[in-house]
């Protein structure tokens, strides 16, 4: 298997090459897991300052700041940018460094593909970006871009968002098929499935998530763009289509899509809680069987987003019931997180901060979760500020946090230095006061009546709007330290040991820090 | 954290509302309940769980000297908390069920009105009582931008709300004009998407008289924040009084048709009618916002002969966001509105269109 690492060079012992075009035409895995990484940052920063706009213009009543047609712009480009730019590849990028590593393997199974499907991102998102300055505006019928808002109604640019998601989703499926051959293919002798660590486990199954839903959503588009330029009517009533049916096949692919962007966050923090515990995982079994069940279970509880479009009470049933069972494997995993460090040797280093209050918030956003699987009282939640309490409850500190904790976690690993750990507290305490502050008195305004996706509102729902802006300032600010303390690691700082942490487990550890440009040219024997 | 916050002020002002209302309906009340279980069921866990692991993080350290157990699994306890939470929405499913059960019965309505979303407005249109009409948006833009005082009621406020009597079970016929809206009030906690080619069900029975407000929920377009949804309900000899009075006032408007109108009576009820149909889009200016609603000001249509431009309002133009006005508007207010256009903003065509124009051109499109 390593011979798919030669590059034909006639020098064994070669380094990266010189330049930008080691960059882009890179085939190996840390190379575009950094590549991944910073561009996952970049967007993460771009949709964030989105973000930042909804929040001034939702401090206060009135409209201040931007008129409603570039609100909306705003809320679509800053979903469609944090799902598919910032989060997606970001669990790529630490897929791409890390799967190889943790499994024993010199590289991912398919490393030209795995160059093609990072450089498509800058291409698909420079499409989308641009057509915010386009005649008539960018995409602005939110994130979920139901029809037919999006296609009769949608603004001339939607053929450029239609494209810039085929190719999100081209980037998605070659990535996705790249890690389920790595994993299956690459694993070191005596690596079994079920010694494999919880990250691979996790993103073995997100990738076949992806695998599922990806060509769902790509068929969605697909039919709105022949509504839009071709004269079909799948979406139009008049025409004899259903709007409906955009929104069953749109959440088709968007239920597991929310699992896509947390199953590799479980993943990561199962590595971390016991690190820092110093203290095996409880029910490593009972974690794996979970994770599949939840992934099962997202392919058939997809409607729960629609209990207000008028399925039949059988359906709205059959939906409910489904949904109310995701909080059991859910809850087992939360269970056994915190069985994991119960008893343990803990220390709380900016990982293990990150992991524990993503246990925490998680936890919360999965009750706001429970709550809007009751269909009759979704009826009050659905489309108001609480459900936008629930997914960012779930995304920020569940998906963010994830990724936050396990950039410390192997920023050892990838630079060589440690970071600096009192800049690293600060950023988890202003990250969590913050991302509190702003979320939190969501739930209040959903409950008492607040519709999301306005910009402007009534005077009673006027303070909480006014602390959550407060607190997304805040929330967004702090990341500029996250960038200040990864900056700072990769120029110097105390040198880091092979295994920084006293309490990890795992091949990557085995490997020096930096971890050299080619490790596991010869599989290591796992025991 | 914002709990903290809010006890820390410990105001119990309006403006701090952090819990739904019971709402006036027997609906509207199970539903509160059913949110009201659920909210406590999850605070118990939390409790337990946090509780657990704050325990944990302050006893098991490794500075308290804490040396780590070793255990790390046990099938008892994972069948136990794969159990007990399963048992837990058992428990909540029944009543769920029952609620949502009692909510999907339409039948035995004692009022049917149909219910019309439009970008953005409601058509509210009582079947078989031969009454229809809008419900706009009131709060002025003066209001919005922040000229002027926001009132009590801001952005919550219509012309005309829709009218029902309480103790009557009122069946609603939901659906859209072109996107898909919401129709929403939280306090007879009836919310069900308007879907244009549907038709969805929902229904209501509300004991107290009094004005419940609401939102559209779906996004809709530019103006989804500024289409609220209001509701009077009034004792039945009040509805039966007031339903009366509309009828009459129908007839009335069907009289101007006939009426001989004036240059500047068209003008003037032609402004007033612009500014509640066509100036969310167009502007009160005449502008428009290019190149998705394009100008009035000076435009071709609005310039050239009156069949284009009166076929324009009354047909719309499909593909975009021009919708028909021919079966939204009367025909007094269409002749005024396009008389209207072809006269503001130094367009200054000089002709008139009449209610009776309209009348010919919806004859000849049939």
């Amino acid at each position: 298997m390593s011979a798919v690492i030669d590059h034909g060079h006639t020098d064994h012992h070669h380094g990266p090459a010189k330049g930008l075009m080691r960059w882009v035409l890179t085939t190996n895995h840390k190379d575009i897991g950094t590549m991944y990484l910073w561009f996952s940052f970049c967007m993460f920063l771009l949709g964030g300052s989105m973000a930042m706009v909804i929040r001034a213009e939702l401090f206060q009543p009135g409209l201040q700041i931007v008129q409603p047609e570039f609100f909306n712009q705003m809320t679509t480009m800053h979903g469609l940018i944090m799902v598919f730019g910032a989060v997606m590849p970001a669990f790529v990028g630490l897929a791409n460094w890390m799967i190889p590593l943790m499994i024993g393997a010199p590289d991912m199974a398919l490393p030209r593909m795995n160059n093609f499907s990072f450089w498509l991102l800058p291409a698909a998102f420079g499409l989308l970006i641009s057509t915010l300055f386009m005649e008539g505006g960018g995409p602005n019928f939110g994130w979920t871009f139901y029809a037919p808002l999006s296609t009769t109604y949608g603004p001339e640019s939607t053929t450029f968002f239609i494209f810039a998601i085929h190719l999100m989703g081209i980037s998605s499926i070659m990535g996705a098929i790249n890690v389920v051959a790595t994993i299956l293919n690459l694993r070191a002798p005596g690596m079994t499935l079920m010694k494999m660590p919880l990250f691979v486990w996790t993103w073995l199954i997100t990738a076949f998530l992806l695998i599922a839903v990806m060509p769902v959503l790509a068929g969605c588009v697909t039919m709105m763009l022949m509504d839009i330029h071709f004269g079909t009517s799948f979406f139009n009533a008049a025409g004899g289509g259903d709007p409906v049916l955009f929104q069953h096949v749109f959440w088709f692919f968007g239920h597991p899509e929310v699992y896509i962007m947390i199953l590799p966050a479980f993943g990561a923090v199962s590595s971390i809680i016991p690190a820092f515990a110093r203290k095996p995982l409880f029910g490593y079994t009972s974690m794996v069987y979970a994770t599949g069940a939840i992934a099962f279970l997202s392919f058939i509880v997809w409607a729960h987003h629609m209990f207000t479009v008028g399925i039949p009470l059988t359906g709205e049933l059959f939906f409910m019931y489904a949904t109310m069972l995701i909080a059991v494997p859910t809850g087992v995993k939360v269970f056994n997180w915190a069985s994991t460090m119960w008893q343990g040797s803990m220390t709380f280093e900016a990982p293990m901060l990150f992991s524990v209050a993503f246990v925490i918030l998680f936890t919360i956003g999965g009750f706001s979760g429970l709550m809007l699987a009751i269909a009759p009282a979704d009826f009050q939640y659905h489309d108001t500020y609480f459900v936008v309490a629930h997914f960012h409850y779930v995304l920020v500190p569940g998906a963010i946090f994830g990724i936050f904790a396990s950039a410390y976690y192997w920023l050892p690993k990838w630079t060589g230095h440690m970071y600096d750990e009192t800049l690293a507290k600060l950023h988890f305490w202003m990250s969590f006061i913050g991302m509190n502050l702003a979320f939190f008195p969501m739930h209040f305004v959903g409950l008492a009546g607040m519709p999301r996706r306005i910009p402007d509102y009534n005077m009673m729902f006027a303070n909480f709007n006014m602390v959550s802006s407060i607190g997304a300032f805040m929330f967004g600010a702090t990341q500029l330290l996250f960038l200040f303390i990864v900056i700072k690691c990769i120029r110097g700082g105390k040198p880091a040991p092979a295994k920084p942490w006293d309490g990890a487990e795992g091949l990557e550890w085995t490997v020096p820090s930096p971890a050299p440009y080619h490790t596991f040219s010869t599989p290591p024997e796992v025991k | 954290m914002g709990l903290l916050l809010w006890l820390a002020l410990g105001s119990a002002h309006a403006q701090w509302t952090v819990n739904m209302a019971p709402g006036v309906t027997d609906v509207s009340r199970s539903v509160f309940d059913l949110h009201m279980t659920i909210f406590w069921i999850c605070v118990v866990i939390g409790v337990i769980v946090f509780g657990a692991m704050f325990w944990s993080m302050i006893m098991h350290r490794r500075s308290t000297g804490q040396k780590p157990a070793h255990f790390h699994e046990s099938t008892t306890v994972e069948i136990l908390w794969t159990v007990v939470p399963l048992a837990i929405l058992v428990m909540m499913a029944i009543p769920a069920t029952k609620t949502l059960i009692e909510i999907y019965d339409t039948s035995e309505s004692e009022l049917d009105i149909q219910v019309t979303g439009y970008q953005w407005k409601w058509h509210y249109k009582y079947l078989g009582q031969d009454v229809e009409f809008f419900s706009n948006l009131t709060t002025p833009r003066s209001q919005i931008n922040n000229r002027e005082a926001k009132g009590e009621h801001y952005l919550l406020e219509v012309d005309e709300p829709l009218v029902v009597p309480v103790g009557t079970k009122v069946r609603f016929l939901i659906t859209a004009a072109d996107v898909i809206h919401s129709w929403w009030v939280p306090a007879l906690a009836v919310k069900k998407d308007a879907i244009p080619g549907f038709i969805n069900e929902s229904w209501t029975r509300i004991e107290e008289p009094g004005i419940y407000r609401g939102q559209c929920t779906e996004l809709c377009g530019k103006d989804h924040g500024f289409m609220p949804v209001v509701v009077e309900a009034k004792s039945k000899e009040d509805f039966d009084a007031w339903l009366a009075e509309r009828k009459a006032a129908a007839a009335a408007e069907r009289e101007l048709t006939s009426k001989e109108w004036t240059m500047e009576e068209l003008m003037a009820r032609g402004e007033k009618a612009y500014v509640t149909a066509c100036a969310a889009c167009h502007q009160p200016t005449g502008e428009g916002l290019p190149p998705m609603f394009p100008a009035l000001k000076g435009s071709a249509i609005a310039k050239g002969p009156a069949e284009g431009h009166i076929d324009i309002v009354y047909n719309g133009k499909p593909g975009t966001s021009m919708a028909a006005f021919g079966k939204q508007l009367s025909p007094v207010d269409l002749a005024a509105i396009i008389t209207y256009e072809r006269n503001a903003w130094g367009n200054n065509v000089g002709d008139m269109v009449t209610p009776k124009d309209i009348l010919d051109f919806s004859k000849a499109q049939e």
